[in-house]
């Protein structure tokens, strides 16, 4: 069937900020659906709030709206654009609750929408606990036993039947959100409470627990002609009882029998169709049963997923743009395999080769969280690698992970606790997968092992094989290693960092000589001519050639990957995502790509991070999914000989390797790492800011705590320590005192002399600004100036902020621009730097200096409309900036010009998945996203940036502020403005005097420790609507720790700052307002251009 | 490294054994599934053919009781690129290991299975030797090339039962499930037909036999009488059958020329469903001509147009010679063609009760898309029957 001409334009809805449970792959994802829409002549209208995605470029679609992603965003924008049909299956959970919402206001009816991919109904059936159990029972599959419950009697009455331990799944939630694990009904009760108010429609399923079956998922495709096809299967190491997205996953299946596995097939496409799937990818997830092989369907997602994303890596079928062309009418058979280009989509693609994901979690942010992995997702991102066998991708899997680890052990840094065995490998964490290694290391047998751990013994068995290989490489040093039993060793994915630690020169003697350094092995393996060779990722196990590059590598006989004759560049990617390193990066890898290859480039992307869209094998002309380690690029660079590697846009992944990839004589383009050191350099950067006089805050460094205490005694406190080369605020802090500073340096880093502790002098109350820029060497183009709404102290990237500055006068904004460029030229910056500025009693300081992509590209970019990293990168291949027809971005420096637009970033804070974790703002960074708001003023902005993170402001009700002796005096305006908007003002007693005595009627309420009905009461009865409290100090910790975390779980917004609080007023007065517009990405360019043209 | 693979233009491959120890010869095939080697191992089709799995680690599942094809292990060889002796599959009852050693089949591991499948795709099948014995390049590259072609090789008799037998198993709890009514009546062009159960005779004929097909027959209320494959066909009319099938094989149909006789005989005297080797002797029968492929199907991933239908199955595939569309005569109809190079997939007389197939419907490895080509047969000899 052809495609349909009944429709023109499609609303495509992406996922909104980054979440947990909903991260990059869904940019992947609405990127391809994009690109394979408009292929097909459709005019394609996307809305999304996420500005750090490359489907929200200019380019990708007809129409691109950065705005809120609720139902009125989107009515706005209907009845703009008309489109005919919605599709939405390729933006996660969040797009397809939203269509369910349409559908159920009428929105799609009124406006003649017709909905792409699943319907509602087949969402409902999918979604609803109740629906899909019925329907799967109705087609004679297997579902454990649970029940349905709307209120905790009810749940309690389930529970009595399904029995403990219980697992309580809530309906409509994304990554297990909401549900968990209950072992007696103590903990259950308070899971159903928490689960029943997270589900959307109060409705949660409790079912008898499966913990420890084998857990499998399939990816299934269907056309509307009814072809299916599975396009991969995925099975979790981790047993059930571990969320999919907190899994170490293997793809194909390993431990399935054909029989096994054609059972599953068949129930995944019957799954399809009883569910409704008319078009388009769903995942389907089973849990068998280890020793009797029982089946039970567990759940399906009928959209494009996480899983989905991964298996079209995996696999190299690119599911979310089959689905999109599926979704307009074509069937299976008519789309072509891009890989092969002969033969049709309509087939099941086949592997030789195995794929490992391992999540990538950040508990370290989170110190009070509980690490025990659950049924709700925790971690913020995954790599993914590819190998020969199950070892091999698993070793390259663990050093992908940029954990400060050679790979899975074998580098002297594994951190056990022998009386903790048991209890490790039974209770699953971050850590499991080291104690089984220890667990066979001290002898315990694989069917023990099994036993606690409930991995399949074939797992298990492939680790002792692997320690086998170790055990008999431990026996030599590098000067008398076998070259087999080396070429051994790599065939099971071990890299030369873990060679180097086992194969120690002679053990007495490792103390006295310096380590032995994985270049060192590097170069015997060499003299042993043991390389890699590189494979096709190729639909079909060679069985037909494959025309698109798609490689890994591995140690077999024949290399595939034959390099071309043209000029070629390197782009690093960021690796897997993390807290302060996330989607920002990749896009400004997948622009430096864009931007060479219009230079006639061939580009070559290196990356392990199968949710991104730089790992799509359209985006480089040539991709190498593979670890982003020294030794895996090497390899590569080896046999490419680009001309130059790109370090500067994937975030510290590339940048830590700049060194050692330059002094073995690869060459690094752009802004020279000498530089990169330099700024890092506190002693060197300081000298050179003298020498431009530029101030910067009093600072030190320092290697030992008594050097630390010097240098906080000499700068004063309060100050900033922080450990050098770090990202994200990792391990920042704002310190007042000797002991606090004693503690941090006892506790949170481990100083030496290669990495400092950082000092500065902590400026309080001071203005925030950040500016990023582009150099080629000569010229410096400001891109955008940036000023953080939340006050200082608080990491840029858990701050609002704005473009353009709307507290900072002209002045000051020019004297920063001047010393960006200033500072640009002296360090030899060619590409983009950030430098942040803080502003405090009319002083201009530089606080940091970064010079490499920084997380507010994207968002400056579309706030500018320019696209800022394809043009570093071109700056960086040696066109000039003046050869750039920029258009003057000075309107967007400053707010007094004419016609001004607003543009404000805000982010989104995982509490949700992290409970009993305080929810304060601080130095180091913790948030997982960010969306952008665009208005005609600040407050609109604002407004929409909060929507766009699902913050909900409150037109009327009560306002309960808080606010500390500091911030007393300023504080009026912001409670007179909540009165005058019809707030009903509630303080604490101290708070409410000031106000009281400034004429605002206000009611006192009692503090927590004070007496009852205290705040909390207040908060948890639903009697506050807004909260304001700024911190008090120590003595009142605990009541406000108390005060963030209820209001958190009642959903009520909680602002910490009073510039905050400040902006939430105007927003607030922006909704109440009302009267906005929403202009889109390409008009807003338009008007841009057009300003330039009429001066 | 214990055993060497080498093929006959001199390229060769070294790798550890894991079978048993000699020499064994034949033509080299590649397989692509990701699951089913026990099934391969076992499936009468690979006789003479050492078989290379592309998946790469295999034995992970081990042997069970149900899954052979046949009585005994049928490939000449196995070629794996990492075996695993442990296995973990809760119907297993030994590694392959055992079961290949006990049947005195080579089998090599630790092979670069990827660069020998990209040399058979781009040189085409070619004729190979294992051993565990000579590491002599030249001289096995020699006898690589002494032994036949599979071209004008009837392997059917190596196979074949020597007596005829009943067959009443079923596919017990691995049936294909039936789709729901509901889910039945929104696809016209599968419906699930049986029969009463054992209410319909079939005689089968044994060109290599996989026991999935005897499950799949009876799983649609067919009783089976298995006949060896020099059987005439007055014989097998003597049994009475409600349908004659005609069974996969291995080696070249050409030569095979009882089993092309026979169905001229049989045609429209009573229906015939022929697979795979079935099928090419039906076609040959019909007046047709068979080639060899550059280097065959032998995958479960392959997608097949049912042309009356327009709709795709995916396929269990497993043949190195296929019907030449250019050779039909007028009264032969092409049902089913291959998506990847568009090959001939299905036949079907024009105006006599006989059809057949080249992939296999009943799977065993593979998909289950198929299966509906079962009922299809059984239709044809109830509307014979009335």
């Amino acid at each position: 069937m052809p495609k349909r001409t009944d429709i023109q334009t499609i609303l495509i809805v992406g996922s909104g900020p980054i979440v947990i449970g909903q991260a990059c792959e869904f940019d992947y994802s609405g990127a391809q659906a994009c690109k394979a829409l408009r292929e097909e002549q459709y005019r394609v209208v996307l809305v999304n709030s996420n500005p750090a995605t490359i489907m929200t470029d200019p380019e990708l679609a007809d129409v691109t709206y950065i705005e809120p992603l609720n139902i009125e965003s989107l009515e706005r924008i209907i009845q703009r654009e008309r489109p005919d049909a919605l599709l939405s299956t390729v933006g996660g959970q969040t797009a397809l609750n939203l269509s369910v919402e349409l559908e159920q206001a009428g929105i799609l009816h009124h406006y003649g929408i017709e909905l792409l991919g699943a319907k509602v109904e087949a969402v409902r059936i999918a979604e609803d606990r109740q629906l899909f159990k019925q329907k799967m029972i109705e087609i004679g599959l297997q579902v454990p036993q649970s029940g349905i419950a709307h209120t905790l009697a009810e749940a309690l009455d389930v529970v009595a039947e399904t029995g403990f331990p219980s697992i309580v799944r809530p309906s409509f939630t994304l990554g297990g959100e909401g549900g968990g694990i209950a072992y007696n009904i103590e903990d259950f009760r308070l899971l159903i409470e928490r689960a029943l108010d997270i589900s959307p429609v109060h409705q949660v399923l409790v079912e008898a627990s499966v913990l420890g079956w084998k857990e499998f998922e399939l990816e299934v495709m269907r056309d509307r002609a009814d072809n299916g096809v599975i396009i991969c299967s995925i099975e979790n190491i981790d047993p059930m009882g571990v969320h999919t997205g907190d899994s170490i996953t293997v793809a194909p299946a390993m431990t399935l029998t054909d029989r096994e596995y054609q059972r599953m097939r068949d129930m995944g496409l019957r799954v399809l169709r009883a569910v409704g799937v008319e078009t388009g990818g769903s995942n389907v997830q089973f849990a068998i049963h280890p020793t009797d092989g029982r089946i039970y369907v567990i759940e399906m997602n009928p959209r494009v997923s996480r899983s989905s994303a991964l298996a079209s890596k995996a696999t190299g079928f690119p599911i979310a743009k089959i689905a999109a062309k599926l979704a307009v009418g074509y069937t299976l058979d008519e789309l072509p395999n891009d890989i092969t280009r002969e033969t049709p989509a309509s087939f099941e693609p086949t592997l030789d080769y195995v794929v490992v994901k391992i999540p990538r979690w950040t508990f370290e942010k989170f110190p009070e969280a509980n690490k025990t992995l659950t049924t709700q997702m925790r971690s913020v991102g995954e790599v993914m690698a590819i190998g020969r066998t199950f070892p091999e991708a698993f070793q390259k899997a663990w050093r992908s992970l940029e954990q400060g680890r050679a790979g899975w052990g074998a580098d002297g840094k594994d951190k056990i606790d022998p009386d903790r065995l048991r209890e490790y490998l039974i209770t699953p964490t971050p850590e499991r997968f080291f104690y089984v290694r220890y667990a066979l290391q001290s002898g315990m047998g694989v069917d023990q092992i099994s036993a606690l751990t409930h991995i399949d013994p074939w797992f298990i068995h492939q680790f002792e094989q692997m320690l086998h290989i170790e055990g008999r490489v431990r026996a030599f040093h590098l000067g008398n290693v076998p070259p087999n039993l080396v070429r051994q060793a790599k065939r099971m994915g071990y890299s030369d960092a873990q060679l180097a630690y086992l194969l120690q020169p002679e053990r007495d003697h490792a103390q006295a000589e310096s380590p032995q350094t994985e270049l060192v092995v590097r170069a015997r393996r060499k003299e042993m001519g043991i390389l890699p060779t590189f494979h096709c990722v190729d639909t079909c196990a060679a069985e037909f050639p494959a025309l698109t590059p798609y490689l890994y590598s591995s140690y077999e006989t024949e290399n595939e990957s034959l390099p071309s004759d043209r000029p070629k560049v390197m782009i690093l990617g960021s690796g897997p995502n993390r807290i302060g390193q996330g989607i920002e990066f990749d896009y400004c890898c997948c622009h430096a790509v864009f931007g060479l290859r219009k230079l006639g480039y061939e580009t070559i992307m290196i990356n392990c991070n199968p949710e991104t869209v730089s790992t799509d094998y359209d985006t480089a002309d040539k991709l190498y999914f593979e670890p982003l380690t020294l030794e895996d690029v090497l390899n590569i660079a080896d046999l490419e000989q680009p001309e130059g590697v790109l370090v500067q846009f994937g975030g510290q992944t590339p940048l830590k390797l700049a060194n050692a990839l330059e002094a073995a004589g690869v060459p690094i383009w752009g802004t020279p790492p000498d530089a990169i050191d330099l700024a890092e350099d506190r002693d060197r950067f300081s000298t050179l800011l003298d020498e431009l006089g530029i101030p910067t805050p009093e600072h030190g460094s320092a290697v030992s705590l008594d050097q630390s205490l010097a240098v906080a005694r000499r700068i004063g406190y309060p100050v900033v320590v922080r450990p050098s080369y770090v990202l994200g605020g990792r391990a920042m802090a704002i310190v007042y005192d000797d002991v606090s500073l004693e503690r941090y340096m006892r506790h949170a880093v481990d100083a030496s002399p290669e990495h400092p502790v950082l000092i500065d002098r902590f400026l309080e109350d001071a203005f925030e600004m950040d500016v990023d820029a582009v150099s080629d060497g000569h010229n410096v183009v400001i891109a955008g100036v940036m000023e953080q709404i939340e006050q200082a102290g608080i990491h840029s990237g858990d701050s609002a902020c704005v473009i353009p500055p709307y507290m900072v006068d002209q002045e000051h904004v020019d004297t920063m621009c001047q010393a960006t460029a200033q500072l640009a030229r002296s360090l030899g910056v060619i590409g983009l730097i950030n430098i942040q500025y803080a502003m405090k009693d009319g002083v201009v300081y530089v606080l940091e200096v970064n010079p490499r992509a920084s997380r507010t590209v994207p968002f400056v970019a579309k706030a500018t409309g320019i696209p800022w990293a394809q043009i570093a990168a071109q700056a960086i291949a040696g066109k000039p900036l003046s050869a750039f027809e920029l258009p003057d971005t000075q309107s967007m420096l400053y707010p007094d010009h004419h016609q001004p637009m607003y543009h404000v970033k805000e982010v989104v804070m995982p509490w949700a998945r992290f409970p009993g974790v305080d929810t304060l703002l601080g130095p180091e960074m913790r948030s997982t996203g960010e969306s952008m708001g665009s208005g005609s003023t600040f407050g609109e902005a604002f407004a929409k940036a909060q929507l766009g993170c699902k913050h909900t402001l409150p037109s009327m009700g009560n306002a309960f502020i808080s606010v500390n002796d500091n911030d007393k005096a300023n504080v009026i305006a912001i409670a007179r403005d909540l009165a005058d908007m019809g707030f009903t003002l509630f303080a604490t007693s101290g708070t409410a005097a000031v106000l009281q005595a400034a004429g605002l009627q206000t009611t006192p309420i009692y503090k927590v420790n004070e007496g009852r009905p205290h705040t909390v009461d207040y908060i948890k009865n639903g009697q506050v609507a807004l909260i304001v409290n700024t911190p008090l100090g120590k003595a009142s910790f605990f009541d406000e720790r108390a005060i963030r975390h209820t209001a958190l779980t009642h959903g009520v917004p909680t602002v910490t700052t009073l510039s905050g609080a400040a902006a939430v007023v105007q927003a607030i007065r922006s909704i109440r307002n009302g009267g906005w517009t929403a202009h889109s990405l390409q008009e807003r360019m338009r008007k841009i251009y057009l300003e330039q043209q009429t001066p | 490294m214990d055993a060497i693979l080498v093929l006959e233009d001199g390229r060769y491959f070294h790798g550890n054994s894991f079978g048993a120890t000699g020499e064994r010869s034949g033509e080299v095939v590649f397989n692509t599934g990701m699951s089913g080697y026990q099934e391969i191992l076992f499936d009468p089709s690979y006789c003479g053919q050492l078989v290379v799995m592309t998946a790469p680690q295999i034995g992970n599942t081990g042997v069970n009781t149900f899954d052979s094809e046949s009585h005994q292990p049928q490939a000449a060889g196995l070629i794996v690129r990492a075996y695993s002796d442990s296995y973990s599959s809760w119907r297993a009852r030994s590694s392959l290991s055992q079961i290949v050693r006990e049947h005195q089949i080579v089998a090599v591991s630790d092979v670069d299975t990827r660069a020998l499948t990209r040399h058979i795709r781009t040189a085409g099948a070619m004729r190979g030797i294992i051993s565990t014995e000579d590491q002599d390049i030249e001289r096995l590259t020699a006898k690589a090339r002494a032994i036949p072609r599979m071209e004008g090789l009837d392997l059917t008799h190596i196979v074949t039962s020597s007596e005829a037998y009943h067959w009443f198993e079923g596919s017990q709890e691995w049936k294909v499930v039936n789709l729901s009514p509901g889910e039945a009546d929104t696809l016209p062009h599968r419906p699930r037909l049986t029969y009463q159960p054992g209410g319909l005779h079939v005689v089968s004929y044994d060109f290599g036999l996989k026991r999935t097909i005897l499950r799949r027959l009876v799983d649609y209320g067919c009783r089976v009488t298995v006949v060896p494959a020099s059987t005439s066909a007055e014989d097998v009319l003597a049994l009475q059958p409600d349908g004659v099938f005609y069974s996969n094989g291995p080696g070249d149909p050409a030569p095979v020329a009882h089993g092309i006789a026979t169905v001229n005989q049989l045609l429209g005297r009573v229906p015939i469903f022929g697979i795979c080797l079935g099928h090419q002797l039906m076609g040959l029968a019909m007046g047709g001509k068979t080639y060899k492929l550059p280097f065959g199907h032998h995958s479960i991933n392959h997608p097949v147009r049912y042309l009356k239908t327009g709709h795709v199955e995916i396929t269990s595939q497993n043949h190195g010679f296929a019907i030449d569309p250019d050779s039909l005569p007028a009264d032969v109809e092409i049902t089913h063609i291959n998506l990847n190079d568009h090959t001939i997939e299905g036949l079907r007389h024009r105006s006599l009760p006989a059809f057949s197939v080249q992939y296999h419907p009943e799977a065993g490895p593979g998909p289950h898309d198929a299966t509906y080509l079962f009922s299809e047969f059984v239709a044809m000899m109830v509307e014979m029957k009335q």
